[in-house]
């Protein structure tokens, strides 16, 4: 390993792998803000490129983007701490290499047949070779045999690895996760006539998705990240995995009720997913107190600076995000006139960004360190770290900006076409209209702007971060080695808050 | 400072770990439960009456305050086939089916929200079929027909200039998409969307074709 130079050769075969998927992740990206961005200036601009890339299409590269790039992510960061975990060397890694290779073309085929044929006629065929035209899986049915197919090779990998070497608490629940995530997407892949049948399915899918089984993957890697970049004592982390799994799944499964509220579904869900799912930020505080508790009690003397702050991000942006925005909006007597307006969007927009684009960021900086061959990527790096604090300033305040400037069109949307006008098609155009409306699209555009600038300022940072440093890794000791020497009451109040 | 926190069972690694086991397969088993009592409830025609059958295209559909449960509900009214023509159960269903295939065909969710959900780029599908926007009655079958047929030149942007795009949708997907929200108006939504006035219906209501007209005209 040569300090600061690309040490991509001396990687052990499941790193190269997570580099692998972190770069394709990085692409689809920067695919996401692009269509993003187009979408945003067509509610601005309504003949913008009408007729040839209409909104629905950008629409659905930038959520289906933003769903492929942060599971290549997740996948990329299991690849990642899997052999650190384990003890072993990745099993079936010739498997890995060729999955990683047939989920990436396909995903390729997909946005292809995305852009250029958009969509085809009303027949089932449509819907297995173009488009399920439901909202987050549009993905035809071809290409969801061939994910789940890739998720089983993947979780073979990750089953024979530990099966292979030592569990651990993390692994325990990472595996176990992982069954629950992949059997959801077997619940997206059916057609029914049936509206309230087909969306009472599609949201085990989107909701047991991204409200329990990535909050707790992320869970296992925030756990993960801790060790690593702080030395974080393993017990008190995988404790903390323990109590916020408990708190996830006991708030998150039922939560999926506010969901339920108008879809047809009976009327005993308006209560069940009104109380479950007002419980679901608690997980969110808890962890928010666990990684700035072990960041404090560190004195934040990690080894490195950017992916530590990235995961402190992540506790503040998955509490805000997730937590207070969807509690905002998650009781029945509220949700009736915010359901289906900008208070979605700006809800959707902050909570993917603050508890899974920050967490795969982080890793990304943890994954580079290596690759530079352990550098230093403490306090003072040669560039007094410029790229990679703007890099997250500008994100921040972008999502941020765009998040009120969504939330300020939520409101008056639910104001002017819920309240007053009663839904009808004239109030909806009405609310469209008002300046309070107008101008938030306007903002939301120039912060989308201001955050592909930093998207593409932290992109630059992860290309250049750690290639002119010449001191190595700084030196963590970590509280399970130290423990014998720190008091035993001190380390308790850990546990304790 | 007496004994080590550590040694307390509410910082333990197993008891969480129980915890977390039990919690979540408590949840997921409740989850189930009521999953069976749901898909039974909202089946086509079920009767709990939530979601009606199919063949209620046939029937004259508004949504109206029930002083009972506090809000708007579908009511089912006297015949008013759609496009003029009895469907049986079967018929309308293909119909319903035809039309939903379409709306997914076409990816309308990710302009349009249907029961709220979707994207927010154009109006709520949920009850379009009631919308006043389509006059009266009598002349909704036609508006909607030529609207879907030509949405640019039939567009109704009310100043926003956002249109829809032409989804050069065939006859039979046309009729399709207009059964579709016609069957989809009559869902029971527990209120959803709240405060909608719908389109006035005061139309002729279908007569059964009597015994003498029919041996007249044979």
């Amino acid at each position: 390993m040569t300090l600061g130079a690309l040490n991509y050769s001396d990687l052990s075969v499941g790193k190269k792998l997570a580099i692998k998927y972190f770069t394709v992740a990085m692409v689809l990206f920067l695919a996401q803000m692009l269509f993003g961005l187009l979408a945003a200036w067509q509610f601005i601009a309504p003949d913008f490129l009408f007729g040839f890339l209409d909104f629905n299409v950008n629409r659905m590269v930038h959520i289906n983007a933003m769903v492929v790039w942060l599971l290549y992510g997740f996948i990329g960061s299991i690849f990642w701490l899997i052999e650190d975990e384990s003890g072993v060397p990745l099993v079936g890694a010739k498997i890995a290499e060729a999955t990683f290779w047939v989920l990436t073309v396909a995903v390729v085929i997909v946005v292809l047949v995305y852009l250029f044929v958009q969509s085809g006629p009303g027949e089932t065929a449509t819907l297995w070779l173009i488009n399920e035209g439901r909202e987050y899986i549009e993905a035809p049915r071809w290409a969801d045999i061939g994910i789940v197919v890739c998720m089983v090779a993947i979780f073979y990998n990750v089953l024979a690895t530990f099966l292979k070497g030592q569990w651990s608490g993390i692994s325990g629940v990472l595996v176990l996760d992982l069954i629950a995530l992949a059997g959801l997407y077997l619940c997206g892949m059916f057609y029914t006539t049936n509206l309230p049948v087909d969306q009472y399915w599609w949201w085990w899918v989107i909701h047991l998705w991204v409200e329990a089984t990535w909050e707790v993957l992320v869970g296992c890697i925030m756990a993960w990240g801790l060790i690593k970049t702080l030395g974080a004592r393993r017990k008190i982390v995988t404790t903390w995995l323990y109590i916020e799994v408990a708190l996830m799944f006991g708030s998150g499964i039922l939560g999926l009720g506010h969901h339920y509220f108008w879809i047809g579904t009976p009327e005993y869900w308006l209560g069940i997913g009104g109380f479950f799912s007002a419980l679901e930020p608690i997980p969110l505080v808890a962890m928010v107190v666990h990684s700035v508790y072990d960041a404090g009690k560190h004195a934040f003397r990690s080894n490195n600076h950017p992916a530590l702050a990235w995961l402190i991000a992540h506790a503040f942006g998955n509490f805000f995000g997730a937590g207070v925005w969807g509690f905002m909006q998650t009781l029945p007597q509220i949700n009736l006139y915010t359901h289906g307006t900008q208070w979605a969007s700006s809800h959707g927009h902050l909570a993917f960004f603050g508890a899974y684009v920050t967490i795969v960021v982080a890793f990304i900086y943890l994954a580079l360190q290596k690759l530079r061959g352990d550098v230093w990527m403490s306090g003072g790096l040669v560039d007094q770290g410029r790229k990679w604090k703007w890099a997250l300033v500008l994100t921040h305040v972008g999502m941020v900006g765009m998040t009120i400037a969504l939330l300020i069109a939520g409101y008056e949307q639910s104001f002017v076409e819920r309240a007053v006008g009663g839904s009808t098609w004239q109030a909806y155009f009405e609310g469209q209209m008002r300046p309070w409306f107008v101008e938030a699209m306007w903002w939301r555009m120039a912060f989308g702007v201001l955050m592909t600038v930093g998207v593409v300022l932290l992109l630059w940072d992860f290309l250049t971060i750690g290639a002119k440093e010449t001191k190595p890794m700084l030196e963590v000791k970590s509280l399970d080695e130290a423990h014998e020497d720190v008091q035993v009451g001190e380390v308790g109040v850990a546990a304790q808050s | 400072m007496a004994e080590s926190y550590e040694s307390q069972w509410w910082v333990s690694e197993s008891f969480w770990r129980k915890c977390a086991i039990f919690i979540t397969a408590g949840m997921a088993l409740v989850l189930v439960v009521l999953t069976f009592h749901t898909l039974y409830a909202i089946g086509a025609g079920a009767d709990a009456g939530r979601v009606p059958a199919y063949s209620v295209i046939n029937y004259r559909i508004d949504y109206v305050p029930d002083e009972e449960r506090g809000h708007l509900v579908p009511e089912i009214g006297p015949m008013v086939p759609l496009f003029g023509e009895v469907m049986s159960e079967e018929e309308a269903k293909a119909l319903v089916n035809h039309g939903k295939l379409t709306v997914q065909a076409k990816n309308c969710m990710n302009c349009h929200t249907l029961l709220g959900n979707g994207a927010y780029y154009a109006p709520d599908l949920t009850k379009a079929w009631l919308d006043p926007g389509w006059g009266n009655e009598q002349a909704r079958e036609l508006l909607m027909t030529m609207f879907l047929k030509d949405p640019v030149t039939n567009a109704r942007t009310f100043g926003t200039n956002r249109k829809m795009p032409n989804q050069d949708l065939t006859d039979d997907e046309v009729r399709g998409v207009i059964a579709y929200l016609k069957w989809m108006s009559a869902i029971d939504t527990n209120g959803f969307p709240a405060n909608f006035e719908t389109l006035p219906q005061d139309g002729p209501v279908y007569e059964p074709p009597s015994e003498a007209s029919e041996e007249g005209a044979s």
